[in-house]
């Protein structure tokens, strides 16, 4: 059911994609709509309608907030559907040229496909450039280009080691400092019980950037719409290839898919111990996981080298405003404020994880306790985890394609063995580069 | 095509047929019974957990908690009674959608059987052709269509395309050509009633076994349609209960995002209550449509 839906959803995003990609040239050019903040203000207090689309859950409170602030701004939030499918939403709605939102929520690994084929407004026009410095390096980066500002950091996700402790305690394993020693622990705790896995993999492609990402690798080169992938020769994918083949091969990941009602059990049942996951999850494990409370720690994310400090983004999201809104000052206000103002501390309380310095580093933030993680104070680690995101890394500017395809070639690795990490990696290298040449990158 | 008619009853048929046992076709059909059980008792017995419950419990039996009634008054009121929301536009596009369809495909099956006219054979190719595409591979341009018709996120984008329905067109096509003998019509405008009086006090009832088969099929579809809806419409006000599901879904592969599987559950079992209603009071009809479409000679 899931599969063909996404295969259909799929279908429908390459099908429009070929024309976004290739300049959308029979609408209208928008005028560059440069603005001040006084212009911003005068927008404000004109009011008018915005449509945002995004599924993020506590961008309700924050609707309400800006519209209390500002009574004569109407914000309609729409929930067009989560990840791919309001990609696939909005993808079409360029291309039809009506029904375009005025702001769309869109993932780190999805904004370049939006920005290089002008579907979202360069925000420096309205001064997002001058915001540098606000966010935490990771998250900013991932929405800047040399073409400008795409969108604005709403979340980030520097990812850390989430364990079990119970389990740990019950079999006596040490929490992995590195790779190595997390290889160890998988081995240790599977003998020790058959059921329990270390970590559940079924073949995610935001896992395995993240992975990658974190060792260092660089495999995209994206210059423009000059593109190349180069898995091969990726210092950074060979150590996590190698690494996690190992866990692979020898059955000691849960063939469980993550987000599934199976995922939240094995969280809850001990069946997972651990999740190498963005800084988002503590909202998820506290309502979704309630049989967990009390069992799961937060710690560093393993290393490559002991003593090593080199940590990724995981998920996170940015709001963008999309290139054919009718009402871009507005929307840029309402981004604003849901992204560097007050909105910011409304999405904390509710439980999101930041992607502002100001709040990551508040002692009221990083102090906070949490009774699910038996009184840690989690944020400390999330926090530090945030600061120490490996440089320089980037995604393809069809991404959404691309991690669309990867479990039909790299999830082949983990179904039955009739392929390696590196050649499913292969495989995922060529359907992707594929794909670029058909859209008129050129491809290295 | 059936222009020469012969009126052989299908329950002479039937009974000729019948009285014969066989064990091992009394095991397959018990197989397929389980076979097609199964998964509404799973669905039933696990919309009576909590999500804990649901997590950690053996699927095929209840959990110690019994929370079929909570479950259903959180399903009704859950993000502000949503759900009902979803229900009503499920019933409207229905209605309007699927009661449409079936009375084109009557008017337009019935006029192709018993009128001559230029054109048929075109026609006939037509709805032939339309038949063999699946509404899947019309989704896109559709799509495209009705978004510069300005439509798209409104509830016509959803009733228009479910009005058209080839397949039930073909259908009483044939069955009008059958269970409305061309004598009948004959005499009926020899003493002197107009075409329409003709169609609706002696056609008509003829016709409803037919009627009820292109009905039930034409809910169904509309009932479970899922595509459509899901690249036309945004706004989940205008979402029917398929797509409203699906985004409870996938609520909780989100960050932040609340894991909701016991509602989803309880959800769908509010879904196929009205089908199942629906198909167990039409069911003879169903049947005697069905088994009339299919037979030739």
């Amino acid at each position: 059911m899931t599969m063909s839906r996404r295969s259909l959803a799929g279908a429908a995003l390459a099908l429009c994609l070929a024309a976004a990609a290739c300049g959308s040239g029979d609408t209208a050019t928008p005028s560059p709509a440069a603005a001040s903040d006084t212009d911003l203000k005068a927008a404000l207090e004109a009011g008018g309608t915005i449509k945002v689309w995004a599924w993020e859950p506590t961008l309700k409170q924050v609707a309400a907030g800006f519209q209390a602030k500002y009574p004569k701004v109407q914000v309609e939030l729409v929930n067009a559907g989560t990840g791919n499918d309001q990609y696939t939403a909005l993808q079409n709605a360029v291309k039809a040229g009506s029904g375009v939102p005025d702001v769309a929520q869109l993932e780190y690994y999805a904004l370049p496909q939006f920005a290089l084929a002008k579907g979202v407004t360069d925000l420096s026009a309205f001064g997002a450039g001058q915001l540098d410095g606000t966010f935490t390096p990771g998250p900013w980066n991932a929405v800047r280009s040399a073409q400008g500002v795409h969108g604005l950091p709403m979340d980030s996700g520097p990812m850390a080691l989430f364990y079990n402790k119970e389990v740990f305690d019950k079999h006596g394993i040490a929490v992995p400092a590195t790779w190595e020693e997390y290889l160890a622990a998988a081995k240790k705790l599977h003998e020790a019980d058959p059921k329990a896995y270390i970590t559940n993999d079924t073949g995610d492609a935001g896992f395995t950037t993240s992975m990658i990402w974190q060792a260092g690798g660089k495999p995209y080169k994206v210059d423009g719409t000059k593109v190349g992938i180069d898995f091969a020769a990726d210092p950074g994918t060979q150590k996590f290839a190698a690494a996690w083949q190992q866990l692979v091969s020898g059955k000691l990941v849960a063939p469980i898919s993550s987000w599934s009602d199976e995922w939240y059990k094995g969280l809850g049942d001990g069946t997972i111990a651990t999740l190498v996951i963005g800084a988002w999850m503590p909202a998820n494990l506290e309502s979704g996981v309630k049989a967990g409370a009390g069992k799961w720690r937060v710690a560093p994310m393993p290393q490559w080298e002991a003593g090593g400090k080199a940590s990724a983004e995981n998920g996170g999201s940015s709001l963008a405003v999309p290139e054919a809104s009718a009402n871009k000052k507005l929307a840029y206000a309402f981004v604003k404020y849901a992204t560097v103002e007050e909105g910011v501390q409304t999405r904390v309380d509710a439980g999101a994880f930041p992607a502002t310095t100001a709040q990551l580093n508040a002692p009221a933030f990083t102090g906070k306790e949490f009774p699910y993680f038996g009184g840690q104070k989690v944020n400390e680690v999330l926090a530090a985890s945030a600061a120490q995101v490996a440089a320089g890394w980037s995604y393809l500017p069809f991404q959404v394609y691309a991690n669309s395809v990867f479990n039909d070639t790299v999830g082949k690795a983990y179904v039955d063995g009739s392929t390696t990490l590196l050649g499913g990696l292969k495989s995922w290298q060529d359907a992707s580069l594929k794909y670029g040449q058909e859209q008129g990158f050129s491809v290295q | 095509m059936a222009t020469t008619r012969t009126a052989k009853p299908l329950v002479v048929r039937r009974r000729a047929r019948g009285g014969r046992r066989s064990v091992v076709l009394t095991v397959l059909t018990g197989l397929m019974l389980v076979y097609t059980l199964l998964p509404l008792a799973w669905l039933l017995i696990n919309a009576t957990k909590t999500q804990e419950g649901l997590l950690g419990s053996f699927g095929l039996w209840f959990a110690d908690d019994f929370a079929l009634f909570d479950n259903i008054a959180t399903t009704l009121t859950y993000d502000g009674g949503i759900f009902t929301r979803w229900l009503l536009n499920t019933v409207l596009y229905v209605v309007v959608g699927a009661g449409g369809a079936t009375l084109l495909a009557t008017v337009a099956g019935y006029g192709l059987a018993k009128f001559d006219f230029p054109g048929k054979k075109a026609v006939f190719a037509v709805v032939i052709g339309a038949v063999a595409v699946p509404g899947t591979a019309l989704a896109v341009p559709t799509f495209l269509m009705f978004s510069n018709l300005g439509l798209t996120d409104t509830p016509w984008a959803i009733i228009v395309p479910s009005l058209i329905t080839p397949f039930g067109l073909y259908l009483m096509w044939t069955y009008a050509a059958e269970a409305v003998p061309g004598e009948v019509l004959e005499s009926a405008r020899v003493d002197g009633a107009g075409e329409f009086r003709t169609f609706f006090r002696i056609s008509l009832p003829l016709l409803a076994p037919g009627i009820v088969t292109v009905l039930l099929f034409s809910v169904v579809t509309t009932w479970n349609n899922y595509f459509l809806p899901l690249i036309m419409l945004k706004d989940p006000a205008w979402y029917p209960l398929t797509l409203g599901l699906n985004s409870w879904n996938a609520q909780a592969a989100t960050a932040g995002g609340e894991a909701i599987f016991h509602l989803v559950i309880t959800g769908s079992l509010l879904t196929i209550i009205p089908l199942i209603v629906a198909f167990l009071l039409l069911q003879r009809y169903w049947q005697s449509g069905l088994a009339a479409g299919s037979v030739k000679e």
